[in-house]
């Protein structure tokens, strides 16, 4: 019982990885109707620029506040210079400029920062409960439902989040009706950027800083984000903590699968939730008309 | 393996040939790649790319020949000219890279590849093609089989041979001992677990009580460390790459899991992963070593070091002086020197290969008493090591040098 | 989400189209004198790149012609591969059987596998596909299937000698032989491909991406031609992966990891979705462009080739093979 209970626990702190990760993937398809496939990086990037700050004497907090300015920045300076030239190419050629943006990211973090590991500081205390959870684990948990709590009050009550879910869904309404769509876009983005830097930032600490910090993170993001519902944050949220429990069960208790095929056995999961039910466990249904 | 014994026949009679060849005195003999003022060397690292913190190893490399043939104007009178190209881990990279390299670039040998499965992609091919496969920069036990493949040598002591030192190490030290296993799900991984099974041989079953595996995708091993706690070892051994292993020191002190922790030495660092896992937590850790550990304050003041570091000063000043991987590079790039020099101006493939089986050396940074020794028979140069414990600051040794043989 | 995979040449979907014989012709003639112009390893390369062109080519008739969204065609490329290597080093059959043996294999893998993807669009296709991608090689070095893939040590593919009368009548080597075979099998299959797309099927196959709904309204079985569609993708990937694992003579897991689905999918793009020749074209980016990117710069090579990536979009956002047709289109107007 005791080792069902640290499973559901530990499951429930990578839930928190793939939760905060989630959001921002749900943020940006919110914006741009699309994933971003380089957000990972992006909030690796980020993370960096927070750990150069930190080790150059900047306090943790001042650090974390100008990270989240300077990604937003960042994501709206990516809009505007890479993506608007690019508005009517074709969305699989957008899918090639992520992977352009993964490739810059990713090197240019090891060619600055190198490949060693770093540590990034905690701003929770250290320690855990009794061995069962950390608390870092724990801060993690609250500043996810913290930023649920502001993107939902973002898009349920502003003018701009509202503005923004209109030139999403319908660009071409959203124009005639006076909002500024590429605009639009571009708050996206930089949106994105800055929950991305804070995922990566609370995810850090855990993980150890590298260039390759958010490999395998963003698969179980996308995941989630999908699991959970694209459209909902809720839900990604929720579609974080579920991934993260269900892959830690399976790993200890089906013998034959074990940790070897633990990500196969999680993904085939998320692909069988899909297959009943294809806009996720709570996101809206989209009527396509002919 | 009917290819493999005709090459071994094959390349006694060359070898035969080549001793000839250099009793005829001041004869110049030159393979592929050599003139009279330069020696061409190739190598495939992992520059981009998941695996990318190995290609400081090919950098430290690069940067020691540069020092020789400035210092030293080469050797024996020859630059080296190092060609090292990016592979970025994946094997068919691997092929086509070492072929320009073999076919385009005419190198003399192809020096410390780096990686199990992408030196497998090439092992065939170099052997047919007869060009020496020198000192690859993995510890699979493969690349010491000169019978069959006379053309691939290795250099660090084997994963399994590790793997058994351990074994002897925990057979030795801990009474009722129960081992419970974390290793990463590759050939580097599963070698490791092979050498110490291999050295428990009947009792492994009995004594190992629980292996969990990891991926180098997955974000951590906390999942895995519980479980493994869970079964109630008393010996825990990590053979995981150096984020893994920082998250097993982490968590392990988090779980208050009363065990002997033994690290493999891919991971025994004290910049890479003790540090950042927290000295206090890495204390008592008992691993391996064949080489100082350049991270520790008590060797700043011997000639090795300082040597060491006047070297990475000038000539790999962006290199990190705390990651073990420059070390490993320097003293590659050292031991390749070496095999030139015996060499003398007999510079064919034959004569190399030879001379590489043919080394008795004492590097400076090796740990006393551990040498690189080679035969035509033994194609694993290094095969000892010393038994260390992490203090918090530095390595104490235990006991002796200890070696399977 | 049908509109994630958008057409930008022009959809007249023509029934029966004619091979432009003049342009074709001078091309195979120079691919056939290729490797006896160039040495050993420029063979080589060039051998890959068409490996490449067949499993991009195989990509595109699922992405591009059918507008299903795939980044986990690493995986069919690795099966086509291990049934290669697997047929060859344990069962000791000849390797050029195990070429087409390979192709079906993945047609069986991919029309299963396109069966639940079936009703999966867009992202949620990308997600299933990438997540194949990731589970292959795991899946390949698990310890239940190591007796039979060499788990993570992989496989040797031996490769048997150049027949005889070859090697004594024209002096044929390793790389030329194979050149050779890796050519013609690429010219049956663009051949076959370009039937395909120019007939009645290949039609189908168009309207379901173009307007699903229209298309299944209009009598067309879209859930069977999908399901084959992908079939015969992976059928074309299957037989790139056999023939990479025999011209390696070496697999192992990490030869297919997920990166190797992302470079396909790359090649699709650069060299111009809907359009098979451009197949080619994207074969020979991602072979040339990295290690051009890696003598610019070593420590930042994924940098400089992210950079040309995006430029090479801005230049042509519909691909190459979108450029020439653009280019021939301004020409005609000229004239």
């Amino acid at each position: 019982m005791d080792l069902f209970l640290q499973q559901i626990l530990t499951g429930i702190a990578n839930g928190a990885i793939y939760a905060c990760l989630a959001l921002a993937v749900v943020m940006i398809y919110q914006a741009i109707d699309h994933f971003n496939f380089a957000q990972g990086e992006m909030a690796m990037f980020s993370t960096y620029i927070c750990w150069a700050m930190i080790a150059g004497g900047v306090p943790y907090w001042l650090a974390f506040f100008a990270t989240i300015v300077v990604s937003f920045v960042g994501g709206l300076a990516i809009e505007r210079i890479i993506f608007k030239p690019l508005h009517n190419a074709p969305v699989l050629s957008h899918v090639v400029v992520f992977i352009g943006l993964i490739a810059i990211f990713n090197s240019s973090a090891g060619a600055i920062w190198d490949h060693n590991i770093k540590t990034f500081p905690s701003p929770f205390p250290s320690g855990s409960f009794g061995g069962l959870i950390g608390l870092h684990e724990v801060g993690m948990f609250f500043v996810t439902l913290i930023l649920l709590l502001g993107i939902f009050c973002f898009f349920r009550f502003t003018r701009v989040g509202m503005a923004m879910q209109a030139a999403a869904a319908n660009p071409d309404s959203a124009e005639l009706v006076g909002i500024r769509v590429g605009w639009m876009l571009a708050l996206g983005w930089g949106l994105a950027a800055a929950i991305g830097a804070v995922a990566g930032m609370m995810i850090a600490p855990i993980v150890f800083l590298d260039p390759n910090m958010m490999l395998g993170i963003l698969l179980y993001g996308f995941a989630a984000a999908i699991v959970g519902g694209i459209t909902s944050p809720g839900g990604a949220v929720a579609g974080g903590f579920l991934v993260g429990i269900i892959e830690n069960l399976v790993g200890t208790y089906i013998p034959a699968i074990g940790s070897e095929l633990k990500l196969t056995v999680a993904l085939v999961l998320i692909v069988t939730v899909l297959l009943f039910k294809p806009n996720g466990l709570f996101g809206k249904t989209i009527v396509t008309r002919v | 393996m009917n290819t493999g014994r005709k090459l071994a026949i094959t390349f006694a009679a060359v070898a035969a040939m080549g001793m000839a060849a250099s009793s005829a005195l001041a004869d110049k003999m030159y393979g592929p790649g050599v003139t009279d003022d330069s020696i061409k060397l190739g190598n495939t690292m992992p520059y981009s790319g998941p695996a990318a913190a190995y290609g400081q190893i090919g950098k430290a490399t690069a940067a020691y020949f540069d020092k020789i043939n400035k210092e030293n104007g080469g050797v024996n009178g020859r630059k080296i000219e190092f060609i090292s190209l990016d592979d970025g881990y994946s094997p068919p990279k691997t092929k086509e890279q070492v072929r320009k390299l073999v076919e385009q670039d005419e190198v003399l040998l192809i020096l410390e590849s780096l990686g199990t499965p992408t030196n497998s992609a090439i092992h065939n091919y170099m052997n047919k093609k007869k060009v020496p496969q020198l000192f690859v920069a993995t510890g699979a036990t493969k690349w010491g089989d000169p019978e069959n493949f006379p053309w691939t040598m290795g250099w660090q002591p084997s994963y399994q041979t590790e793997g058994k030192l351990f074994g002897a190490y925990i057979m030795e030290n801990v009474q009722d001992p129960k081992v419970a296993i974390l290793f990463q799900n590759d050939d580097y991984g599963k070698d490791y677990v092979h050498g110490l099974k291999e050295y428990l041989g009947d009792k492994a079953d009995s004594i190992i009580v629980a292996e969990e595996s990891f991926e180098v995708t997955d974000p951590t091993i906390n999942s895995q460390m519980i479980k493994l706690k869970d079964s109630g070892a008393n010996v825990f051994f990590n053979v995981s790459t150096p984020k893994f292993a920082a998250q097993a020191v982490k968590k392990f002190r988090e779980l208050n899991w009363d065990a002997v922790f033994l690290n493999n030495s891919v991971s025994n660092s004290v910049g890479a992963v003790y540090k950042p896992a927290g000295l206090e937590n890495s204390k008592g850790i008992i691993s391996l070593m064949y080489y100082m550990d350049i991270t520790d304050p008590a060797n700043f003041d011997t000639e090795p070091y300082k040597k060491w570091s006047a070297f990475m000063d000038t000539y790999y000043p962006d290199g990190d002086k705390t990651s073990a991987f420059t070390a490993y590079g320097y003293l590659v790039g050292q031991t390749m020197e070496q095999v030139l020099k015996q060499a003398g101006d007999n510079l064919t493939r034959e004569n190399v290969m030879k001379e590489a089986a043919n080394l008795d050396l004492e590097l400076d940074m090796m740990l006393p008493g551990i040498k690189i020794q080679t035969g035509p028979n033994d194609f694993f140069p290094i095969e000892a090591m010393m038994p260390v414990e992490f203090n918090g600051e530095k390595f104490n040794p235990l006991g002796k040098v200890v070696s399977v043989n | 989400m049908a509109t994630d995979v958008e057409t930008r040449l022009d959809s007249r979907l023509t029934v029966g189209e004619k091979i432009p014989v003049k342009l074709v012709i001078p091309v195979i003639v120079i691919g056939a004198i290729i490797p006896f112009v160039l040495g050993g390893y420029a063979t080589f390369q060039g051998t890959l790149i068409m490996i490449y062109a067949i499993a991009i080519l195989g990509l595109n008739l699922l992405t591009g012609f059918n507008g299903q969204f795939s980044l986990g065609h690493s995986a069919f490329y690795a099966i086509g591969a291990y049934t290669a290597a697997i047929l060859v080093y344990h069962l000791d059959w000849p390797v050029y059987v195990t070429i087409p043996i390979g192709g079906v294999v993945c047609f069986f893998a991919g029309f299963l596998f396109g069966l639940p993807a079936l009703r999966l669009e867009g992202l949620y296709l990308a997600l299933a596909t990438f997540a194949l991608g990731v589970a292959v090689p795991q899946i390949l070095k698990s310890s239940h299937l190591e007796g039979l893939t060499g788990g993570v040590q992989g496989l040797d593919v031996f490769r048997p000698d150049v027949p005889a009368f070859l090697v004594d009548n024209f002096g044929l080597t390793m790389d030329q032989w194979w050149y050779l075979i890796v050519f013609v099998v690429m010219l049956l299959m663009f051949w076959v491909a370009w039937n395909l797309i120019n007939s009645r099927t290949g039609r189908a196959m168009m309207a379901i991406r173009d307007n699903p709904i229209a298309a299944r309204s209009m009598g067309v079985n879209a859930s069977l031609y999908k399901s084959l569609t992908f079939g015969v993708s992976a059928f074309y990937t299957g037989i790139a992966g056999a023939m990479a694992a025999i011209i390696i003579e070496f697999v192992a897991p990490d030869s297919f990891t997920f990166q190797l689905s992302i470079l396909l999918f790359i090649g699709m793009v650069v060299g111009g979705t809907t359009s098979i020749w451009g197949a080619v074209f994207g074969g020979m980016f991602i072979l040339l462009i990295p290690n051009f990117a890696e003598e610019i710069s070593t420590g930042l090579s994924y940098a400089i080739f992210g950079v040309i990536l995006i430029l090479v979009i801005y230049v042509m956002p519909s691909g190459f093979a979108g450029l020439v047709n653009l280019l021939r289109a301004r020409i005609k107007k000229i004239m």
